[in-house]
């Protein structure tokens, strides 16, 4: 391949930069606008993807700096890959913005993007799950001492920014245990054996629906696997990448393959549509690092989503019930990004009693992608409430599968004011499986 | 573009006009309007901004036009032929802003939308009455109505059910002198000359189109997709022919080359058609559900008779939308093997079509550039997809040059050079392939009636001479052509 025209020198001067054979992929045919949410939004062509790749190509040639122009729009995506299932060119435009980002990143140590605070999180706190831990006590003790009481009751909330109290708000109530406290190394299988598995207990997951993880090994054994929880592994990095800080992200990505590829398994298995992403990406991620590229080609290859992996492996049909009438949100990394929107369905529809009643545009971003609805809330509030307008009446669930959805969509139940829960969908599952324990 | 301080005042005036956050002025960000769908050509506008009402399109025209600064309308910036670009920093009125359905009349069959609702989008508001909006480019997810009316587009179904012009009834029209005015009426045809008829398809050179009352079909009872894969181009051609001599009017019959399908193979949606297969025929029947099935079987029997290799009826609306999908994505998916391609927009009689194919493949071989072919095969619109690689020094003038000559194949053998994209920047120099220089000059004419000072997407259709010196020519061209 010839090497690009020479405009001036290239904007991107780190390590990792966003790939020529990715952007020159696009042909500016324009057929992504519509489904971008940004462009939807605010309808200007830089927030679009084929505006996107258009600047990230023009940095690359030297016809545009590192700087706002590019900047702004690269973290006003939503990363949410929207654009990539209607490119009929196959552009991965997610991981052009996210070569973008690391430049961006890597250029920028201490202003603009991801700022002080957010760079010290991602840095100091998501690589170590104890401090994770720690934080998730905090939290803990904050809901329950009485402090949240007093500090709801002097008013202290209104300090904080409109989406943050609504957040404050609806954050489940955090578990006494961690799922990786609560998990047994090894969960045997039920009944006849049919392989070995490893679970990746993540880290929002991990604090916030720690019975969610539980309730994913209990449904993995119940079909007959035998699953393990490795105690090295951290959180995926799939947030790091988000904000471009790829360096970290492979060293965590490093870190996951040494600890996973260790096990004896089958398959990887993650709940978290976001991770799951992330964990398929680690080939991607690591393909300069000559050392580890083939051994995360192979990681990518074992991983599946819960449902992805019932899916293809055959579940049993539980024979418990459960009436009640949900509906199905697609997390953008589920549909999008993985290709998986047959399969959730699939074991819902196998839970007797259960109707699913499906949103218009169930695939369009709820905002959460990520901390964006912290970081943009100007955008990530209005997709909440075209999304929480696409709710059925009548439906008493809303399901879907990744954290960061959920607690978007608790906000928005909480705005709408309904009692609408929201559900993963390996717990309605396992509930149907409990049911029929309870039943027989 | 000049940066200097009667730029600064125009900004500053503009955003006066029609407030905060709707004009857009950073260079930089500028950036990513310098070109539509046709990339060939390119220019950075020195402004866009964004317009709500036709009050609002109306005080941006006045206001242009009273300081002679030159404008150009964009809706989706989908055209492939460079209508909407800015070549020389023009202001660009971007119409996306204004994309509400004003007004659903399913008693009378007809709506009146903004010009910057996205054609797909009003189909899908009336679908759940059984109704939609005919006219569907292969960018319907993308483009604007308004766009559609711009460059009278068409459609693999504008075969049965005609292209945008035979939809549209009435337009609000603000002149390139900021005047509002009416034309057409409920019949789509005026008293008097048919302004509403000239309007549409005028490339935005005429003004900008603020207000479109569209008619709204009844959704056929039935529908039956034949898809035919054949060995040679000729047995498919033949069978298109005989299909229409029969008297079947198909909804659509379109036809792709073995490059083309190598392409959409490689897209989003592949519907596994072997790869050694010539060409792929797509046939829609569609109408009353009684008779269709026989003329579904009488095309299937045309098609074998033809040396078919394999032919079949779409199983169900799953189906019939994957072979549309793979279809309608045809020109993206031409990513997947080049970099860049410029598409042509030829209009040939139907029965030349083996021998115009034969000639382009010539004309590839000779410039060692490939050539892919989608054929909105019933109405003999051509569309070869010259593919190539702009990082190649000199090899962007070398498409533009294989595009010319293949237009000059489509007019040799009695057609034209652009059936639904539009003549833009694109084709300004092949007008001379079919038209004479009084031809030429008897349309300037009219354009000059409405847009005398050309401040309105000027430099578009039609070749200038009298300008050409201080002007970059387009790439690869000769400057001009004497009129
Ligand atoms: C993949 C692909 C497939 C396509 N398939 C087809 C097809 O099947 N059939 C077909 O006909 N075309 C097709 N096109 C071309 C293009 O989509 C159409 O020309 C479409 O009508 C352009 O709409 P737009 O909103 O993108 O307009 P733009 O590209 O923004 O503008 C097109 C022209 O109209 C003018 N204009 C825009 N809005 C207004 C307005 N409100 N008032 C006055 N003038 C205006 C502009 O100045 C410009 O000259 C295709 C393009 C692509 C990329
Ligand atoms: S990203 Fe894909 S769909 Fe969007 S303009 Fe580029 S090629 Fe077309
Ligand atoms: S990832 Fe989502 S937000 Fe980003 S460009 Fe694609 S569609 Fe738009």
């Amino acid at each position: 391949m010839a090497a690009p025209e020479e405009r001036g020198r290239s904007a991107f001067q780190w390590p990792d930069p966003p790939d020529p054979d990715k952007y020159s992929a696009c042909v500016h045919c324009g057929l992504c606008l519509e489904a971008c949410p940004t462009y939807q939004e605010l309808g200007l062509e830089d927030q679009s993807p084929r505006g996107r790749v258009y600047l990230i190509r023009a940095a690359a040639e030297g016809r545009l700096p590192l700087d706002g122009a590019l900047v702004d729009p690269v973290f006003r995506c939503l990363d949410c890959r929207a654009c990539e299932t209607v490119c009929p060119s196959g552009v991965r435009v997610g991981a052009l913005i996210e070569e973008a980002r690391g430049q961006v990143f890597a250029a920028r140590p201490a202003r603009g993007g991801p700022g002080r605070l957010q760079r010290l999180i991602l840095r100091k706190i998501f690589p170590y799950p104890g401090r994770l831990r720690f934080l998730a006590r905090l939290g803990r003790w904050y809901q329950r001492s009485g402090l949240r009481r007093l500090v709801r009751a002097a008013g202290l909330l209104r300090l904080l920014p409109p989406h943050l109290r609504e957040m404050e708000a609806v954050l489940p109530d955090i578990p006494a245990r961690t799922s990786r406290e609560q998990l047994p190394p090894r969960w045997p299988a039920e009944g006849t054996r049919r392989g070995r598995v490893a679970l990746l207990t993540g880290c929002v997951m991990d604090v916030l629906f720690a019975g969610t993880n539980v309730a994913t090994a209990r449904v993995l054994a119940r079909n007959g696997f035998d699953v393990v929880t490795p105690s090295g592994q951290t959180c995926c990095g799939a947030l790091h990448v988000h904000a471009g800080d790829r360096e970290t992200a492979k060293t965590m990505a490093r870190r996951n393959i040494d600890v996973f590829l260790s096990e004896d398994v089958d398959a990887i298995v993650v709940n978290a549509a976001g991770c799951g992403s992330a964990l398929k990406e680690y080939g991607e991620l690591l393909r300069a690092d000559s050392l580890y590229r083939e051994k995360a080609e192979r990681f990518s290859r074992m991983v599946r989503d819960i449902s992805e992996f019932l899916a293809e492996a055959g579940f049993e049909p539980p024979k418990g019930r459960i009436d009640a009438r949900i509906t199905y949100h697609d997390a953008c990394h589920h549909c999008h990004a993985q290709g998986i929107r047959r399969q959730p369905r699939e074991l819902l529809r196998r839970i007797p009693g259960l109707e699913l009643i499906e949103m218009p545009d169930s695939e369009r971003c709820c905002g959460s992608a990520g901390i964006y609805n912290l970081t943009h809330p100007e955008l990530a509030g209005p997709l909440l409430d075209r999304k929480m307008a696409d709710v059925p009446e009548g439906v008493e669930a809303i399901v879907t599968g990744n954290p960061g959805c959920m607690l978007q969509i608790m906000v928005g139940v909480h705005r709408t004011g309904t009692s609408r829960k929201v559900l993963h969908t390996v717990d309605v599952l396992d509930a149907a499986y409990r049911a029929e324990v309870e039943t027989t | 573009m000049r940066r200097d301080a009667s730029h600064r005042k125009m900004i500053e005036d503009l955003e006066r006009i029609l407030g905060p956050g709707r004009v857009l002025s950073d260079p930089l960000r500028l950036l990513a309007y310098e070109c539509d769908g046709y990339t060939v050509q390119k220019g950075r506008p020195s402004a866009v901004v964004f317009p709500g009402s036709t009050e609002e399109v109306a005080a941006v025209v006045r206001y242009l036009h009273r300081h002679r600064i030159p404008f150009v309308p964009r809706g989706a910036g989908t055209g492939l032929s460079g209508g909407a670009t800015a070549l020389n920093g023009e202001v660009v009125i971007s119409l996306v802003r204004m994309n509400r359905i004003l007004h659903i009349d399913y008693e009378n069959r007809y709506a009146i939308v903004e010009p910057g609702v996205v054609n797909r989008k009003l189909s899908e508001r009336t679908a759940s009455r059984g109704y939609y909006y005919a006219p569907d480019p292969s960018s319907q997810q993308a483009c604007t109505i308004g766009g559609n009316v711009g460059e009278n587009a068409g459609g693999p179904h504008c075969l049965k059910y005609g292209v945008t012009t035979h939809h549209v009834l009435a337009l609000e029209w603000v002149l390139p002198d900021g005047e509002v005015a009416l034309v057409g009426g409920p019949n789509g045809d005026d008293i008097g000359y048919d302004l509403r008829g000239l309007v549409i398809g005028s490339e935005g050179t005429l003004g900008i189109v603020t207000r479109i009352w569209v008619r709204l079909l009844k959704k056929p009872a039935g529908v039956r997709t034949v898809l035919a894969l054949f060995d040679t181009v000729e047995d498919a051609s033949r069978a298109v022919s005989e299909v229409i001599s029969r008297g079947i009017v198909p909804g659509a019959l379109e036809m792709m080359d073995r490059l083309a399908i190598r392409a959409v193979e490689a897209g989003a949606y592949p519907v596994g058609y072997p790869e050694d297969i010539e060409a792929v025929l797509l046939l829609e029947l569609d109408g009353p559900e009684e008779g269709l099935e026989e003329q579904a079987r009488e095309a299937v029997d045309v098609c074998r008779r033809r040396r078919v290799r394999d032919v079949r009826v779409a199983s169900g609306e799953a189906e019939r939308a994957l072979w549309w999908n793979n279809r309608k994505t045809a020109f993206g998916a031409m990513g997947n093997l080049s970099p860049d391609y410029l598409v042509q927009d030829g209009v040939i009689p139907r029965s030349a079509l083996p021998e115009v194919l034969a000639r382009i493949a010539e004309i590839s071989r000779d410039s060692g550039l490939r050539i892919a072919n989608v054929f909105h095969a019933g109405d003999g619109n051509l569309h070869p997809l010259i593919l190539f690689d702009s990082r190649n020094p000199g090899e962007t003038e070398r498409a533009v040059e294989t595009g010319s000559r293949v237009l000059q194949v489509c007019a040799d053998v009695g057609g034209s050079i652009t059936g639904e994209h539009g003549v833009g920047l694109e084709k300004i120099n092949e007008m001379a392939k079919i038209f004479s220089p009084r031809d030429l000059d008897y349309q300037m004419k009219i354009r000059e009636v409405w847009n005398p000072e050309e401040l309105c997407n000027p430099g578009k259709i039609f070749p200038r001479p009298a300008r050409c010196i201080d002007r970059q020519p387009p790439l690869g061209r000769p400057a001009s052509v004497p009129v």
